[in-house]
Formats: C-alpha cells, sequence, structure tokens
C-alpha cells in the first residue's frame, strides 16, 4: 500500500461560461492516491469535484497539469478506469443482467469472461432481477448495477460521483456497506465524490477537502481508525467536528446588520 | 369488476343476438332478384353463421377467465349493434330493393364475390401483399440506413438531410409518371413509389432519434471501453428504437395509400387494380368486396406491426402495461 495508483500534479481545467467569461474550474490542484486506496473526496457545490473526476477518466483534458495511472499519462477514457455516475446511467434498452455484460461485450470479452455476470450479481445480491429493465427496479438497485457494470472490467482505478445522491439514508447505508464488501473483494482503488461527511468517515482512508472558485484541494485528512466504524462513536464525531470545522460549517455564521 | 354467471349469459345472448335475427331475416324473407343476374344468399347466410360460430366460442372460452369475461361483456352492445346493422342493410338491399343501384348492393351480393370470384381476388390480394412487402420493407431498409448515416455522420448530416428533407414532403406519387417510364415493370414502379413514402418519415426518426441520445450513455460506452462501433450500435441505435417505430408507424400510413394509387393508375394487378377494374363494369358490389379484404389485410399487417413493436420496446416505461390495458 505504497505505490501511487493516481497521481494528479498542478492540473488546472478552465471552462467557459454563459457569458463567455472564463471559469477557473480547477487551479493547480495535486493529489496522490494510493494503490488499492479508497478516497473520498468533499467540497461544496461547484469546487470542481465533478471536474476533477471527469479529468481522473479520461472525460475531459486538463489545460495545463499532468495526471497519471500507474506513471503513465491519462489521455481518454480507459476500461481500466470505472466511472459510476450519479444517476439515471443504465442503458434502458438492456436487463439488469446486459446492463452488468455491457463492460464484457464492449471489451470483446463477453464469451470467455460470461460467467462474471453471475458472480456480480451476486456480489451485489440482485440474484432474481437479472431479466428486470432498469425501469422496473429501485434507485438503490440501479446503482449497484451501475457500479457492478464497472467493477466487472476489473479496472484499476473506481471514480464515484455521488453515487448514493439520490438515495434515502436506509439504502445509502445499506449500500455504503455494499462498496466496502466489493472494496475488499477486488481491492480496487476507489475515489468517492460526496457530499455528505458521514459517508466520507465512514468508507474512506482519507479525506480530501476541495474549496470553491478557483477549485482547489484545502486539506487532505487521513481517518485511521479502524473499520467497521461506528457512525456515532467518540472517535467518528470527532472527526466530524474536525471535517466540519475544515469545511467552515461549524459553527452558525453572523447574520449580516441590514437583515430585515 | 366482476360479472355473475347470469349477466354474462345476458351479454352472450346479446351479442349472438343480432346476427342470429340478421340469419333469421335473410331466410324468412324472399329476395328480390335482378332483371340481369342472379342475387345468391348463401355465401352471406354462411358468413353471419360463422361469426356466431366464433362468438359463441369466444363466450365458452371467456366464461373462465374475470378479465375475458369482462371484455367480452363489455363488446356485448357493439356486436349486437353490427348484427342489426346488417339486418337493416340486408333488409333494405337484398330483399325490398329501397337502395340505389347499382352504387349500393345489399351484403348477399357483395360477400357473394367471394365465392364466385375467389381466385382472381386471392390473385390480386398475393399481388398487394407482394408490392407491400417489397416496397415497404426496402424502405424500412433504406429509411434506417439512411437515419443511421444522418445521426452519425455529421458530413451526412450536411449533405443528406436538406435532400431528405426537400424530398421527403413531395407525396411519393407524384413520381409516378417518371416511376413508370423509368423502371421495367410496373410492379417494379410500384414498388419504388411505396418504398419512397416509407424512406423519408423512417430516415428522418431515425437520424432524430439518434441525435437525442443523452450525453451520458456515450461516456458510460466511452468508460466501460467501448470504442465507436459500440457507441453506434449499442447506445445510439437502441437509443433510437422508440422514433424508428413512430417513423415505421407514419410511413406504414403512407404506404398502404401509396399502394392503392399505384395499383389503380399503372399497375396489372393488386386489390386496387381490381377496384378499378370493377368499376369499369360498373360491378360496384365488387369494389365494395375488395375494400373489405384491403380493411381485413391492413388490419392484419398493423397488428404485426404492432406485436413487434411491443416486443422490442419492451424496456421502456409503462409501455407494457399500457397494451394490456388496451387489450
Ligand atoms: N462543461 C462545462 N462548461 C462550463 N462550465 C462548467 C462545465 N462543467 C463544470 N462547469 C463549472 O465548473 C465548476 C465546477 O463544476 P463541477 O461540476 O466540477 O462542480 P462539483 O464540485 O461537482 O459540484 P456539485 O457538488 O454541485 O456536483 C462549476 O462552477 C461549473 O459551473
Ligand atoms: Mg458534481
Amino acid at each position: 500500500m505504497s505505490k501511487n495508483a493516481v497521481e494528479v500534479t498542478g492540473v488546472t481545467r478552465i471552462y467557459t461560461d454563459v457569458r463567455g467569461n472564463p471559469l477557473e474550474a480547477l487551479r493547480d490542484v495535486s493529489v496522490s492516491i494510493q494503490q488499492g486506496e479508497f478516497v473520498s473526496i468533499i467540497g461544496p457545490s461547484g469546487c470542481g469535484k465533478t471536474t476533477l473526476l471527469r479529468l481522473i477518466a479520461g472525460l475531459d483534458s486538463p489545460q495545463a497539469g499532468e495526471l497519471r495511472l500507474n506513471g503513465e499519462i491519462i489521455s481518454g477514457t480507459d476500461p481500466q478506469r470505472g466511472y459510476v455516475f450519479q444517476q439515471g446511467s443504465l442503458f434502458p434498452w438492456l436487463t439488469v443482467a446486459k446492463n452488468i455484460a455491457a463492460g464484457l461485450k464492449a471489451r470483446g470479452v463477453y464469451k470467455q469472461q460470461k460467467a462474471d455476470v453471475a458472480e456480480y450479481i451476486e456480489l451485489i445480491g440482485l440474484e432474481g432481477f437479472e431479466k428486470s429493465y432498469p425501469h422496473q427496479i429501485s434507485g438503490g438497485m440501479a446503482q449497484r448495477v451501475a457500479i457492478a457494470r464497472a467493477l466487472i472490467n476489473r479496472p484499476e482505478v473506481l471514480l464515484l460521483d455521488e453515487p448514493m445522491g439520490a438515495l434515502d439514508s436506509f439504502t445509502r447505508a445499506d449500500l455504503q456497506d455494499k462498496l466496502l464488501e466489493l472494496w475488499k473483494h477486488d481491492g480496487t482503488t476507489m475515489i468517492l465524490v460526496t457530499h455528505d461527511i458521514d459517508e466520507a468517515i465512514y468508507l474512506a482512508d482519507r479525506v480530501v477537502i476541495m474549496s470553491p472558485r478557483p477549485g482547489k484541494i484545502s486539506d487532505v485528512i487521513p481517518i485511521d481508525f479502524p473499520r467497521p466504524r461506528h457512525r456515532g462513536g467518540v472517535e467518528f464525531l470527532a472527526m466530524r467536528k474536525t471535517i466540519l470545522e475544515k469545511l467552515d460549517l461549524a459553527s452558525a455564521k453572523p447574520e449580516p446588520e441590514y437583515t430585515i | 369488476m366482476k360479472i355473475s354467471n347470469t349477466k354474462f349469459l345476458i351479454r352472450t345472448v346479446l351479442t349472438l343476438l343480432g346476427f342470429a335475427l340478421a340469419e333469421v331475416g335473410s331466410f324468412a324473407i324472399p329476395t328480390l332478384q335482378n332483371q340481369t343476374f342472379v342475387i345468391r344468399d348463401e355465401a352471406y347466410r354462411a358468413i353471419l353463421a360463422g361469426l356466431m360460430v366464433i362468438y359463441l366460442g369466444s363466450g365458452i372460452f371467456s366464461w373462465f377467465s374475470e378479465t375475458r369475461r369482462v371484455k367480452y361483456a363489455k363488446r356485448a352492445p357493439f356486436r349486437l349493434f353490427i348484427g342489426l346493422v346488417l339486418l337493416v342493410w340486408d333488409m333494405l338491399g337484398t330483399k325490398f330493393g329501397k337502395l340505389h343501384m347499382p352504387f349500393f348492393p345489399g351484403p348477399s351480393q357483395i360477400t357473394w364475390v367471394f365465392v364466385e370470384e375467389w381466385e382472381f381476388l386471392l390473385s390480386n390480394l398475393l399481388y398487394s401483399l407482394r408490392l407491400y412487402a417489397f416496397g415497404f420493407f426496402s424502405g424500412v431498409f433504406l429509411g434506417v440506413g439512411t437515419g443511421i448515416l444522418i445521426g452519425w455522420f455529421s458530413k451526412a448530416n450536411y449533405w443528406i438531410m436538406p435532400v431528405l428533407k426537400m424530398t421527403g414532403v413531395i407525396p411519393a406519387v407524384a413520381w409516378m409518371p417518371f416511376a413508370l417510364n423509368i423502371f421495367p415493370s410496373s410492379f417494379l414502379a410500384g414498388c419504388f413509389l411505396v418504398s419512397m413514402c416509407a424512406w423519408f418519415p423512417i430516415g428522418f426518426q431515425t437520424a432524430r432519434g439518434m441525435q437525442a441520445t443523452q450525453k451520458v450513455y456515450f461516456e458510460v460506452a466511452r468508460t466501460i471501453g467501448g470504442g465507436r462501433f459500440y457507441q453506434l450500435f449499442h447506445v445510439a441505435i437502441p437509443n433510437a428504437l422508440p422514433t424508428i417505430f413512430t417513423g415505421v408507424s407514419t410511413a406504414n400510413g403512407l404506404a398502404f395509400t401509396t399502394l392503392v394509387m399505384t395499383e389503380m393508375m399503372g399497375a396489372r394487378g393488386g386489390l386496387g387494380y381490381y377496384i378499378n377494374w370493377a368499376k369499369a363494369w360498373s360491378s360496384y358490389y365488387k369494389v365494395y368486396a375488395a375494400i373489405i379484404i384491403m380493411a381485413i389485410l391492413f388490419s392484419i399487417i398493423l397488428k404485426i406491426i404492432g406485436a413487434i413493436q411491443n416486443r422490442a420496446l419492451i424496456w421502456q416505461r409503462g409501455l407494457t402495461s399500457n397494451v394490456e390495458e388496451r387489450g
């Protein structure tokens, strides 16, 4: 657990906003993520979390800086870097089993690795739903399928952009445990964007905190107490307080004087 | 909703009553014979008897299922009405000669055509069917092909889309004089016209459906290792299936019209040709017979296409349950 899998060095990504002005979604961002590590990225809306994840995925490219996976420059997408979108990314015209198999089909290895589909359906606990279509399953189930679809390619890194953002808290807790289970099963490096502080602490080895305008990394906090982590435990709550303070959300801001 | 046994029996009797009355009427009252030819009632009577057997059978079949009972009972008043209409029509047309001849013949005269001229009718029916099959399927093929080109390659979109839009608004039959001269047979000319009329809506809808694919599906395809080929055949085209079927339905309606028009104007066979031929002899009862066959044929084709569509679009939200409701 010391080899760096993902290395982001001095990455800048500038978009053009609706008025045509430059918008610095990321400025000079650097971060290294170790092989097999579970990293959560947290930060206010618009601070460039998705932008960073898309750059690592190769769905987008930076204006400055470079990104590497195992020493190789990232350019373009690759099944080595799996991506799980927030919601509604399953192909509606394919059944659950075929959505999961899509990764194998896309790489042209379906015939050789057909058996993996059943394995992943079992891993995500969706036996009996193989033939259901996406509109017939719940949001939580759909996200499990999306995760399995990315994992069946045995990626080096799995990038997850708020995969549980649209789920209720019970389903969410359930899926968090599932994710840990899959992480242990495959040893995949996980990079998870979330806006749920508890989720970040519950899952990650390190929490990366980002701040907006321009988007940059403001803190990296290691979470070193052992799993399974008790959400009400002393260490957990202390860590929560630390992160809230870093995010500047710990105390209510004073009201401006001119409010009515 | 539940239907009691007595109520269902009453509904069954109602269903059959209209046709039974029509049958009784046909037997009880003597047919007014024409001076020029003999009117035969046998075919009409046999069809009435056949309808009664079918509806009795479907009544017995429906007895055992709640949902089928409801459906059957719901349709009873309409079937009774049809039977009564036949009765009245038969009385006015065949029995008392109150309808304006030869434009409005009675049901006996029309149905006897099926017996008298079945071979000629069948050969024309097969001609129409063949023309439809070749013309329509080549149109679907061309349309989907063009649509894929336009939907996938921006160059094709630039060069072909305007052509498709310009030629697409022209009704296919306008090409008739040209088609009849260019093609070696009137059958091929007909195929060309039917194909043309299907080409535009299907091509247009295919392209539209592909271009409307959500970006996230392409991004998923890219992250799981799918290249251009995968993105085209496993993302863009499946995404276009619903609109392709919208195009196919539109094209189908146009194809029926074009088919009959080309047959009436240039062909040497087909139901349209038969209608023209019968009209030339002032045998309007034969025109009606051909129209009835056309109605049945086109309905069957629509049913088949509908079934294919439901199978292909089974993944769409809500579609299956809607179909169940509609029956
Ligand atoms: N394609 C784009 N074109 C223009 N601006 C963009 C584009 N994508 C992102 N941005 C801008 O870049 C900034 C960072 O966006 P990003 O989506 O990375 O934020 P985020 O941290 O993921 O936010 P959220 O928590 O709301 O998802 C935002 O101000 C956004 O408006
Ligand atoms: Mg985001």
